[in-house]
């Protein structure tokens, strides 16, 4: 067995020409996929190309991808928040009981965010400050950030939102444009810059690929992961404000699952799950790949569950399928 | 006294009867023999589940389809037993087993042939047998009526004052501790989880046991499925929805560390015990059942602080190198 290895990744001699390394680049790869499966659909359904539809078809992954954009920063740097769905139960619950006491649209939305705000310092708490493994206290708050949104909501469910709140997930910004899309992109865009064009994003990824080294250079290696951890839970915050508006109502099991898709789409864009390597750009282009498989699919009226089959299955090829090429590679030299 | 409250089996089972005692003075006949041999018959599918988890913890993997891999397993052997009554049961546990082997072989081969890190594996495989399982039964139900009646009976037949369920728990646990603690395997998954180079050093194949790891998980699993299924006389897709988490949990309270190499049959099956016993004191003292959830939250939390403490050594953390930090225990 070669487990010995002193760094998780090879560094060549000499690297590639330019063009060669984007061309076998992920993100490349994956574009090629989504291109794919948008020409299979369009001949799979009639109803497949027509621009209502397509707008319709966003909303199957815009809020998983704005918290897969906080998600990536954090597998980045080698950590996981598995309680982003159970933040997203919480301050939807939040917002419900705030909304029966009648508080209008910029209080709910501000209770919604102020809601992951504070489940994200708590986990970040958790992990930066006491050092413990992001994976097992995730776990945890999950159950406990859903948990109180059982013990509130029973199963009971909260209905009567102020009627302008509905604009976040079902208002349209222009056209086929819906408020959900545009903020979408404009997550997309902060996010980018955030990773690959500030001194935050680099520190991120040296956290990522050397704990030690970044410690030793200088990096507040608690800090940014504490900054991280409160960023992804701002986000789950975002994404049930769109979410509820987009129900209308909420219920303790809203959301249910959604940690596994979310972790799926990040890694599905190229995000190492080791941490240290991963960019937006490969995360942005996962969500329209896993937005154009489920509504694909639910054209062809496969259901819900029948999807997940799918979802998972890419998931493990798209991870192998490299490992397998590099096998092959190693073989025949 | 500080030893004592460093061993983790010692602690949890002061703590347990401490609950216990607390229970019974708000709710007589709590602590009744009767009771007890209840709530541990209650407990024992998740003893079963997480020892198996203990088992992949242990060589630093995690499995979080264990439930997934239940559910699947529980339908199909169910849907054989309502379509074919006259196959002995003996023929069906072997099959549940076989299949949750089977399933378990998929995730250990993956990690162990690819080195697809075991989270995103079992993530995958967590969907896709639960996926499975709706594919298998359409999204039908197998109902009590529709089971033969030596496959609802049989886990319940009362055998020396517990049932059968117990004693396989019982015996499970006993196997667990004998693998783990007696055979090359078991020095072989402490070694790959404690420290993986060392391990490498003497001659221990880490993807071989983490495979095995897998298998051995898979199978429990598998046992369960009709164990469950048998146990609630209903089978649907979405039985333990969820469950693995509670596996995980068990392990997390019984002190195995999610890092690997360190922990205890012991300590998991009191870990499982703590989370049966609260679940079932909740509604005897009036809590509402939904607050279950929020309560194993916080117990995870504060286990995982109360493990990490246990588990730190003295020194500069920054200055060790990872694999050194286990060995100055």
């Amino acid at each position: 067995m070669t487990d010995i290895v002193s760094s998780k990744r090879v560094i060549p001699d000499r690297l590639g020409s330019k063009t060669s390394r984007l061309l076998a680049s992920w993100e490349v790869l994956l574009f090629g996929v989504a291109v794919l499966i948008f020409v299979f659909n369009s001949f799979a359904s009639p109803y497949f190309l027509n621009a209502w539809n397509l707008s319709d078809a966003t909303f199957n992954f815009t809020e998983k991808a704005m918290i897969a954009f906080a998600m990536a920063l954090l597998v980045i740097a080698g950590e996981i928040d598995l309680s982003v769905a159970a933040i997203i139960a919480l301050a939807s619950t939040a917002m419900g009981a705030a909304a029966q006491a009648g508080i209008g649209t910029p209080g709910l939305v501000a209770i919604g965010i102020g809601t992951g705000l504070v489940c994200g310092a708590f986990n970040g708490l958790l992990v930066a400050g006491l050092r413990l493994p992001s994976i097992v206290v995730t776990i945890g708050t999950m159950s406990l950030f859903r948990g109180i949104s059982y013990i509130v909501l029973g199963d009971q469910a909260y209905g009567k939102y102020p009627e302008s709140f509905a604009f976040f997930g079902q208002g349209y910004v222009a056209w086929v444009f819906s408020f959900e899309f545009v903020l979408f992109i404009i997550l997309a865009a902060a996010f980018g810059v955030l990773l690959h064009a500030t001194n935050f994003g680099r520190q991120v990824y040296v956290i990522g690929n050397n704990e030690f080294a970044a410690r030793f250079s200088g990096i507040p290696v608690e800090r940014v992961k504490f900054i991280l951890f409160l960023l992804t839970g701002v986000m789950a915050g975002v994404a049930s404000v769109c979410l509820t508006s987009r129900l209308g109502s909420t219920r303790p099991s809203i959301a249910q699952g959604w940690e596994l898709e979310v972790v799926t789409m990040v890694v599905l864009g190229g995000v190492s799950i080791l941490g240290g390597a991963g960019t937006i750009a490969g995360v942005v282009i996962a969500a329209f790949v896993m937005g154009l498989v489920t509504f694909g699919l639910g054209l062809l009226n496969v259901p819900g569950i029948v999807m997940s089959i799918f979802v998972g299955l890419l998931l493990i090829i798209t991870i192998a399928i490299p490992i397998i090429a590099r096998r092959i590679k190693e073989m025949s030299r | 006294m500080n030893r004592l409250l460093k061993n983790r089996e010692i602690l949890l089972t002061v703590i347990i009867a401490a609950m216990i005692a607390g229970f019974s003075s708000r709710a007589q006949g709590f602590a009744s023999p009767g009771n007890l041999a209840n709530i541990f018959n209650d407990t024992s599918i998740l003893i079963i589940l997480a020892l198996g988890q203990m088992t992949v913890i242990l060589t630093k993997s995690i499995d979080l389809s264990v439930a997934a891999n239940l559910a699947f397993t529980g339908m199909a052997v169910a849907m054989t037993n309502a379509a074919y009554p006259d196959l002995p049961l003996a023929l069906l546990i072997v099959t549940a087993v076989g299949i949750g082997a089977f399933l378990g072989a998929i995730n250990g081969y993956l990690v162990w042939a690819l080195r697809i890190p075991p989270i995103v594996v079992t993530l995958g495989t967590l969907t896709i047998y639960r996926g499975m399982a709706f594919v298998l039964s359409g999204g039908g139900w197998v109902n009590a009526h529709q089971m033969a009646p030596s496959f609802l009976n049989v886990p319940r037949m009362p055998v020396l004052g517990l049932p059968i369920l117990s004693w396989i728990a019982i015996l499970i646990v006993l196997g667990a501790w004998f693998v783990l603690t007696r055979l090359p395997f078991g020095r072989a998954a402490y070694a790959s989880g404690g420290n993986p180079t060392a391990a490498i050093y003497a001659g221990i194949d880490i993807g071989w046991t983490k495979f095995i790891a897998f298998v051995v998980s898979g199978a429990l699993a598998g046992l369960s499925g009709y164990l469950w299924v048998s146990r609630y006389a209903v089978a649907y897709v979405d039985i333990a929805a969820g469950f693995e988490l509670d596996t995980v949990a068990a392990c997390v309270i019984g002190g195995i560390s999610i890092a690997g190499g360190i922990g205890s049959v012991g300590g998991a099956v009191l870990g499982a015990l703590f989370l049966g016993v609260i679940k079932n004191a909740l509604p005897v003292i009036g809590i509402s059942p939904f607050a279950q959830m929020a309560i194993s939250g916080i117990v995870i939390v504060l286990a995982v602080a109360f493990n990490a403490r246990a588990e730190r050594k003295a020194g500069r953390i920054i200055l060790r190198d990872r694999g050194a930090k286990e060995v100055s225990a």
